[in-house]
């Protein structure tokens, strides 16, 4: 494996993990957190409590590492090979959160999947260099 | 009911988020150097800009109202259903963006709508 398939596929690795696991650790603290009503306090209040938090850092190491992985590969190259966490999420959400999932939802993020990699098989930019 | 409500607080502002991040990104035109310290210096140069804090107020709003969603439905529901952005989000890049769309980019997202639609079931 060539250094730059070695750090492709550490960084594809990494993006989909904070990703995933971010949004299941904002899923735990708001579950915890039971009924928000609207005031900013109570938005304030979720922030603050640690799943939240861990949640929030997950997700932030999300987008540098996206935007680390976009600096050398093409988005037509990473929008498709991330949209796998989709389908983890939807794993996650069954065994983690034991939620009921219906064969329409299963297809539903299937064909969100496949969408997403049909417009992953077009050229990047279709607009003019310096428009 | 309250749970599409708040998918589309999501999609309306990811999707107004993105465009404006986006124009903003192509008025500055292409990064060439990809250095740790010139991307910062970059960043720190451009937040000014009234379309980036546009972006990030709207980035925010789109946030708080994930975390509301995950109060009220599935995680498994929350995060296909917010691809829904991928959607609304090739419309603008066509009708403000001038992007010229093809046909398998409209039918990637007609494919992004089916799924979503898929989940109201």
């Amino acid at each position: 494996m060539s250094r730059l398939q070695f750090k492709t596929r550490l960084f594809t690795l990494i993006v989909v993990l904070t990703n995933v696991l971010g949004n299941t650790a904002l899923t735990v603290g708001m579950k915890k957190m039971g009924a928000l009503d609207s005031s900013p306090l109570s938005y304030m209040r979720a922030i603050m409590s640690p799943w939240v938090l861990l949640g929030i850092t997950l997700l932030i190491l999300w987008m540098f590492s996206r935007m680390t992985l976009l600096s050398w590969a093409d988005l037509s190259y990473v929008l498709p090979v991330t949209s796998i966490g989709y389908i983890l999420q939807a794993v996650i959400g069954k065994y983690f959160f034991a939620e009921q999932i219906s064969p329409w939802r299963w297809s539903g993020t299937l064909l969100i999947v496949a969408g997403i990699v049909l417009v992953g098989l077009t050229s990047p930019r279709t607009t003019k260099e310096n428009a | 009911m309250i749970r599409w409500i708040l998918v589309g607080v999501i999609v309306g502002s990811t999707a107004t988020a993105d465009v404006l991040q986006t124009i903003e990104m192509k008025r500055h035109g292409e990064v060439s150097d990809f250095r740790p310290g010139k991307l910062g210096r970059m960043f720190a140069k451009l937040l000014p800009r009234p379309f980036l804090i546009l972006t990030v107020i709207f980035m925010a709003l789109s946030f708080f109202a994930f975390m509301k969603l995950l109060t009220v439905a599935d995680l498994s529901f929350a995060v296909p259903a917010t691809a829904a952005s991928f959607v609304l989000e090739t419309l603008l890049a066509r009708l403000l963006l001038k992007e010229s769309v093809d046909m398998r980019r409209w039918a990637g997202a007609a494919l992004v709508a089916c799924g979503v639609a898929l989940l109201a079931v």
